[in-house]
């Protein structure tokens, strides 16, 4: 008989199978640790920085961070918590995310974390950087101002789709989203709507066209619990286990 | 039709007063008098100081965006916004005819707002100055002294407001800046639990409807000719009306009369405004100064809103509001009614309207469909236009084959009635002001004549009485001469 594994989160004890992150191993036992740019579907990313914990004193992405017996994971100290906090003021004012006109307000991973972790203003001074939105393509728009970064739909279309329409350019805070095309538009590449890569962006950056508040407030992902009990956005795309939701 | 206070010779030479910020109005304006040496007014202008950039940073969006994204225009009628770009969008998605479901539940909404904003309105911005005078103290004259010397009348007042913020709650999904009108249609009906609810008290607004008009009424008739008189211009006026030439606020075509009521134009198909319609620019003003094509900028000026409404049409569908009309017509004896206070019974009238057109579509099955949405094949270009609180309201867009809005021009009520504010206050500054050493209770007039029309003079948070007011008196060498302090407390002071 196998000895069962367990790893301390926030005092309770964690099971995990070999080869697990704290993520993997704290998500299958139904305990939530704030994450943007992971997605279980793919390979671990620790870019988006806002999964991290504090183990053993140090602090690490929880995405990343390979499992082990007897660490002591704090998920919800103050000062990882703030941390997280100022992590998404960065995200909101280093983009343009104007909530109260976005079609994705209410099923938006990058607001439902940031109402979870307790953000009330964006605090820093909003960069207002120019971005465009890329609509040539006939069945999804891609606005770049809602952008975090995630690489999911580089993931995807990598790994998933075997395109590679989508990658980063640039360093730093220059860094972009840009598309694998000859006019670098959507509409010249070979995206499609079907592709996985249509189907995992957190925000509100990859959207179906011609659509939009479809679903009335009050009907919407995040409308009546938190994300620590719904889950990710890409979880309720089609084919995935949430589908249909109302 | 314009009067000679517009623009002064040797303006350097006379004192300037300055009201600024108007108070109890929505938005943030300013009035300029200049007076001479015998105390005669000699300029009056109505300036609007804020610019909003909407028709400019809208460009490079999504289409579908634009009922969300427009109705932030507004905190206070955001529904007008709302449906007014849906309406442009149902055209640019190929909507020729929407659900049964969708339009009266867009309806509903429309009908929800437009009751609450006359409520808010009449009851907590004009009403102390109707119910009090003019020239009441200043910190009684507002909706605390309404609440402390008329307890039943603010409290209808109230939950009129909060009626119509359910209705626009329960269609829309939240009481400001909803989602419910998407192109082609809306996202929800109503279930019987949400009917239920709104047919709880629709007898009672119905009931305090009559009341305000009556209200409205007896203060009107207790000072007839003074009423009839005060900020009075003989005006053009426009509005939508129906098929039949009945009262519609939501859908309908275009309607015209001159001062004496003769046809300018009617049922005029509305996505052809342009033709009808004109925009001219003043140097010293944001915002512009619309006028019928036909009639030139000097004469083509016109009114909108209810007194444009009450007088244009030939009929309210609904009995009460109907009856209403019949007697506020008599007063104007065979022209259309001009007095600019009656914009307030014209507002009642409304009001009224509004709570028998939600009663009736209470009991209408339609509101509980489940065909929400139409669509047809996308066209370039999509106007939508209606009957705001404040008057005729227009949206037009024009986007490119991707559905990138790439033009937009936005005509808002307020600025429909843009010289008609400004000849009304000139019109008071001439009988009422001129000769005389300003003080606040005349300064007051000024603003009663503008509160009138309702503007929406950035279409932004409204501001309450109580905000700072600070008047300086300057003389013809620019030096201050005196200066008045209204602060916060309501407390006047001469801080000079």
């Amino acid at each position: 008989m196998n000895e069962v594994k367990t790893f301390r989160l926030d005092g309770v004890d964690i099971e995990f199978s070999e080869g697990d992150t704290i993520m993997d191993a704290a998500l299958r036992a139904g305990a939530y640790i704030p994450h943007l740019c992971h997605n279980p579907e793919f390979t671990p990313h620790g870019s988006c920085r806002v999964c991290i914990v504090e183990v053993n004193g140090g602090q690490v992405s929880a995405c990343t961070q390979p499992a082990a017996a007897g660490l002591e994971v704090d998920n919800a100290s103050d000062a990882i918590v703030e941390e997280r906090r100022n992590l998404l003021q960065m995200l909101f004012v280093e983009g343009n995310h104007m909530c109260p006109g976005c079609e994705k307000s209410g099923a938006c991973q990058l607001q439902a974390v940031a109402y979870y972790t307790g953000m009330l203003s964006p605090h820093y001074t909003h960069f207002f950087p120019q971005r465009s939105v890329d609509a040539s393509h006939p069945d999804t728009a891609i606005d770049f101002n809602r952008c975090i970064l995630c690489e999911l739909c580089v993931r995807a279309s990598r790994d998933v789709d075997h395109k590679n329409v989508f990658s980063l350019r640039g360093r730093g805070i220059d860094t972009q989203l840009t598309i694998n095309s000859p006019s670098g538009k959507l509409g010249d590449s070979t995206f499609a709507a079907t592709d996985k890569a249509a189907h995992v962006c957190p925000v509100g950056a990859i959207l179906p066209k011609h659509r939009g508040y479809e679903q009335p407030i009050g009907n919407r992902l995040y409308d009546r619990q938190p994300i620590s009990v719904v889950g990710d956005v890409a979880a309720y795309e089609p084919g995935n286990k949430g589908d249909g939701h109302d | 039709m314009s009067s000679n206070l517009e623009t002064a010779a040797n303006p350097e030479k006379l004192e300037r007063i300055v009201i600024e910020p108007l108070t109890r109005v929505e938005g943030h304006g300013k009035v300029t008098l200049l007076q001479d040496e015998n105390l005669h007014i000699r300029q009056a202008r109505l300036h609007i100081v804020e610019f909003r950039g909407f028709e400019k940073f809208i460009q490079g969006r999504p289409y579908w965006e634009l009922p969300v994204l427009v109705q932030r225009l507004c905190g206070i009628c955001p529904v007008s916004h709302h449906l007014a770009a849906a309406k442009a969008t149902d055209m640019l998605v190929g909507a020729t005819q929407l659900t049964p479901t969708a339009e009266k539940i867009r309806r509903l909404m429309h009908y929800g707002q437009t009751l609450q904003s006359h409520a808010l309105h009449f009851f907590h911005l004009c009403s102390p100055d109707l119910l009090f005078g003019f020239d009441d103290e200043v910190r009684h004259r507002n909706i605390i002294g309404v609440i402390e010397d008329h307890p039943e009348i603010a409290k209808q007042g109230v939950l009129l407001r909060k009626y119509g913020q359910e209705v626009i709650r329960l269609t829309a999904g939240k009481r400001i800046h909803g989602t419910g009108a998407i192109p082609g249609g809306v996202n929800k009906s109503l279930n019987r639990e949400e009917i239920d609810y709104l047919q709880k008290d629709i007898e009672q607004m119905v009931q305090w409807g009559q009341d305000a008009v009556e209200l409205i009424k007896r203060i009107f008739f207790e000072q007839l000719d003074y009423h009839m008189a005060f900020a009075s211009i003989d005006s053009n006026m426009m509005s939508m009306i129906g098929a039949n030439g009945e009262f519609d606020i939501y859908h309908g075509g275009l309607r015209a009369k001159d001062a004496d009521g003769s046809t300018i134009f009617d049922h005029v198909d509305y996505t052809g405004y342009r033709d009808y319609i004109r925009e001219g620019v003043k140097n010293w003003s944001y915002m512009k100064f619309p006028f019928i094509e036909s009639l030139g900028a000097e004469h083509g000026w016109y009114r909108v809103g209810p007194l444009a409404r009450v007088n244009n049409c030939d009929y309210f569908s609904t009995p009460l509001a109907e009856q209403q009309r019949k007697l506020f017509m008599e007063a104007g004896h065979g022209r259309p009614v001009h007095a600019s206070l009656a914009f307030h019974w014209a507002r009642l009238i409304e009001l009224l309207y509004c709570t028998e057109a939600i009663r009736e579509l209470l009991l209408d099955p339609d509101i509980s469909g489940t065909e929400l949405v139409n669509k047809g094949a996308l066209q370039a270009c999509g106007i939508g236009v209606l009957e705001a609180p404040r008057g005729t309201l227009f949206h037009h867009y024009e986007i490119d084959d991707d559905g990138i809005v790439n033009k937009a021009n936005l005509i808002v009520s307020t600025t429909n009635n843009n010289q008609a504010m400004n000849e009304s206050i000139r019109q008071v500054s001439n009988n009422y002001l001129d000769g005389k050493q300003l003080t606040e209770p005349l300064l007051n007039q000024i603003e009663v004549a503008i509160r009138a029309y309702d503007p929406c003079l950035s279409c932004a948070t409204h501001a309450m009485g109580k905000m700072p007011l600070e008047i300086t008196l300057l003389n013809e060498k620019q030096e201050v001469v005196d200066r008045l302090e209204k602060r916060v407390t309501g407390e006047i002071q001469r801080t000079l």
